[in-house]
């Protein structure tokens, strides 16, 4: 594993104001260990995020987004093994004891999971679930706790938010659902928050308000933001920087918009050309060829050569991630910038 | 809340007429006779006949049944054949110490098998989950009426804090009272116990598993408020199922263990007036055994919609 951390792009967003960097996460390596040893998972991650920046972390289905999170938050499986570095404000984290990380949960790290119907508890009320989290990590009273989580409930735009507290969680819809979900990992006034997918599992119509109100969180709380995601029409438009995952590796990093418009490695591309788009005038959508290998046959060298109609005898060896046009790519034939 | 403990109340009828309709019916269908058992072998037709008439035994089976729920209404279950004193005086005579019996049982059970599923939830795959897996089985399969002869070899003859079998009421104080019920009460509980270990492990598990549980993890709860409120909630589902289940059980099969430890309790009672074709204290014991059962089941049913809310909505 290499040592090596490509810098970003500049960020064009603000950049005269120095931004803190909330969480940091290098070289990160999962693996699981079971019977027959090892087996890696994640290999070799590297991003940051500052406050009040918004990063997506994409990718197929297991490709290793969501056990990346699940590092983070500290609630990766016990057989994992965790190599690289993880810093949350200034503070190296990842080498912290189990109980010393639950202790940053909640208070410094909020989480959103994406199906809130089961991340909610189902016979514990609203209000209890907000209550307890508040008590335990803030040190309130019962009082002044439920009289916060209504007031986080009217936040994040529940009507009614005393009638809700005493209500459960199949008693909402999904929007409301997921509303909760949020006033939920916001409550303890964290700096970083992980967003698991927060809109998959709700109607479209709902996923845009849930979006804008996780936007408007954002930008009031200066929240920094992992967004985990397979919509890069979600990554276009609401956040600033986008990772791409692909079989464990980061394979394509930079600013959002230069991912999803010049992207440099042919699985981004790929990705970009399997989304149906409104105004191109495309007819037929291109799927890339064949499937994510699963964890534990990835390819020696390059893990996408296989599906790549760019791959030739190079690509045998492993490529680094290197700044190619504007982004950094992990690559030996990034695709040329369209520019 | 209100129409579903109605609901429920209602459902608590059948539970309780369709034994005793069974009963009413295998009763006068099985051979024998209660003028017959009285009289001996000595009495001449005409005896036992005019005796027949006496207890109403020669009319229509259908008059027999409605004069019987018309006693039931009125709270007049009729007269012990054999005792020949009210069927309402001799019940609560034997069926305190089933009851009790039944409850000391049921709260060993629960106490013994809630915590050894949990120990055994949370220490998963390692040597003493797998001590507690094996003892559970060895629970289950072990016939009650061995492991009480079983007890009754340790604690009475050979450590001697027991008696060997009798019964002292609550009433002769709390610790002669448990010297007596300890022994019945873990021989009739044990299966169950480990009955409950296996469901609790099992659910415990399975609920380790849902994303709530991960929620509340990331909330930054501590691990104790995890396990004890978040998972246990839900968990403890299933459990209690099997504890309805298991009273149902216990009050039924405490017969073996009543008569292994001379206790005198309904089982024990109406395995001896099934002997003396005594149909009117059969039939009370059965009723008293019935209600019970509806009566811990409503509790259980009670205790259901406390704990989860989406019940009292259906």
């Amino acid at each position: 594993m290499t040592a090596h951390i490509a810098p970003l792009a500049a960020d064009p967003v603000s950049p005269n104001i120095e931004r803190r960097t909330v969480l940091a996460v290098e070289n990160l390596g999962l693996s699981l260990r079971n019977a027959d040893g090892l087996l890696p998972i994640v290999t070799d991650v590297s991003f940051s995020i500052r406050e009040g920046e918004a990063v997506a972390l994409v990718g197929e289905s297991g490709c290793g987004k969501s056990i990346t999170a699940s590092a983070i938050m500290g609630i990766a499986p016990d057989n994992s093994v965790i190599t690289g570095t993880i810093t949350l404000n200034g503070k190296v984290i990842s080498g912290l004891s189990p109980k010393d990380r639950r202790k940053l949960c909640g208070r410094h790290m909020g989480f959103i999971f994406q199906e809130p119907m089961t991340a909610l508890h189902p016979t514990l009320s609203i209000g209890r679930q907000m209550t307890d989290t508040l008590r335990h990590n803030l040190g309130l009273g019962q009082a002044e706790a439920t009289n916060r989580a209504a007031e986080l409930l009217d936040r994040v735009g529940i009507p009614r938010a005393r009638d809700i507290l005493k209500g459960y969680v199949h008693e909402l819809s999904g929007g409301m659902r997921q509303r909760v979900m949020i006033a939920l990992a916001i409550s303890c006034g964290p700096s970083l928050i992980i967003a698991d997918e927060p809109t998959t599992a709700l109607d479209v119509t709902i996923q845009a308000q849930v979006l804008d109100l996780l936007d408007d969180m954002r930008r009031e709380m200066n929240l920094a933001m992992l967004f985990i995601t397979h919509d890069l029409e979600v990554v276009g438009d609401f956040c600033e920087k986008a990772v791409v995952m692909y079989a464990g590796d980061v394979v394509e990093r930079g600013l959002s918009a230069d991912v999803v418009q010049a992207p440099a490695h042919p699985y981004a591309r790929g990705l970009i050309d399997a989304v149906p788009a409104h105004d191109d005038g495309r007819t037929r959508l291109t799927p890339i060829l064949g499937t994510v290998p699963p964890v534990g046959q990835w390819p020696e060298g390059c893990r996408f050569a296989p599906r790549c109609n760019r791959a030739d005898d190079q690509c045998r060896a492993r490529p680094a991630l290197e700044r190619h046009g504007p982004t950094d790519a992990r690559c030996w034939h990034p695709l040329e910038t369209m520019a | 809340m209100l129409p579903y403990l109605g609901k429920r109340f209602l459902l608590i009828l059948p539970t309780i007429f369709v034994p005793l309709i069974l009963v009413f019916l295998l009763l006068r269908l099985s051979p024998g006779d209660p003028a017959g058992m009285m009289l001996g072998d000595q009495a001449t037709a005409e005896q036992i006949a005019a005796l027949r008439t006496q207890l109403g035994l020669d009319q229509p089976i259908w008059v027999q049944f409605l004069l019987w729920l018309k006693g039931i209404v009125t709270l007049d279950l009729g007269n012990s054949i054999f005792f020949r004193e009210p069927v309402m005086q001799i019940i609560p005579r034997y069926a305190g110490v089933t009851i009790l019996l039944t409850l000391v049982a049921l709260t060993l059970a629960v106490l013994i098998g809630v915590s050894m599923g949990l120990v055994s939830a949370m220490n998963r795959n390692k040597p003493i989950d797998r001590g507690v897996v094996t003892t559970a089985v060895l629970g289950i399969s072990l016939p009650e009426f061995w492991f009480a002869l079983l007890l009754i070899f340790l604690f009475a003859v050979t450590l001697r804090w027991f008696p060997v079998a009798g019964y002292n009421p609550p009433s002769a104080g709390i610790v002669a009272f448990a010297a007596t019920i300890f022994m019945p009460a873990l021989a009739l509980g044990v299966r169950q116990s480990a009955l409950m270990t296996r469901m609790m492990r099992s659910s415990m598990l399975d609920v380790l598993n849902e994303p709530y549980i991960t929620t509340a993890r990331a909330q930054g709860l501590p691990e104790s408020t995890v396990i004890g409120r978040y998972a246990m909630r839900t968990a403890a589902m299933p459990v209690i199922t099997v504890a309805g289940l298991s009273a149902g059980y216990m009050l039924g099969g405490a017969v073996t263990i009543e008569i292994i430890f001379a206790l005198p309790g309904l089982g024990r009672m109406l395995v001896e007036a099934v002997g003396r074709r005594d149909y009117p204290l059969v039939e009370g014991g059965v009723l008293t055994i019935s209600l019970v059962l509806a009566v811990l089941n409503l509790a259980i049913d009670l205790v259901y919609a406390i704990l989860d809310p989406r019940i009292r909505y259906q």
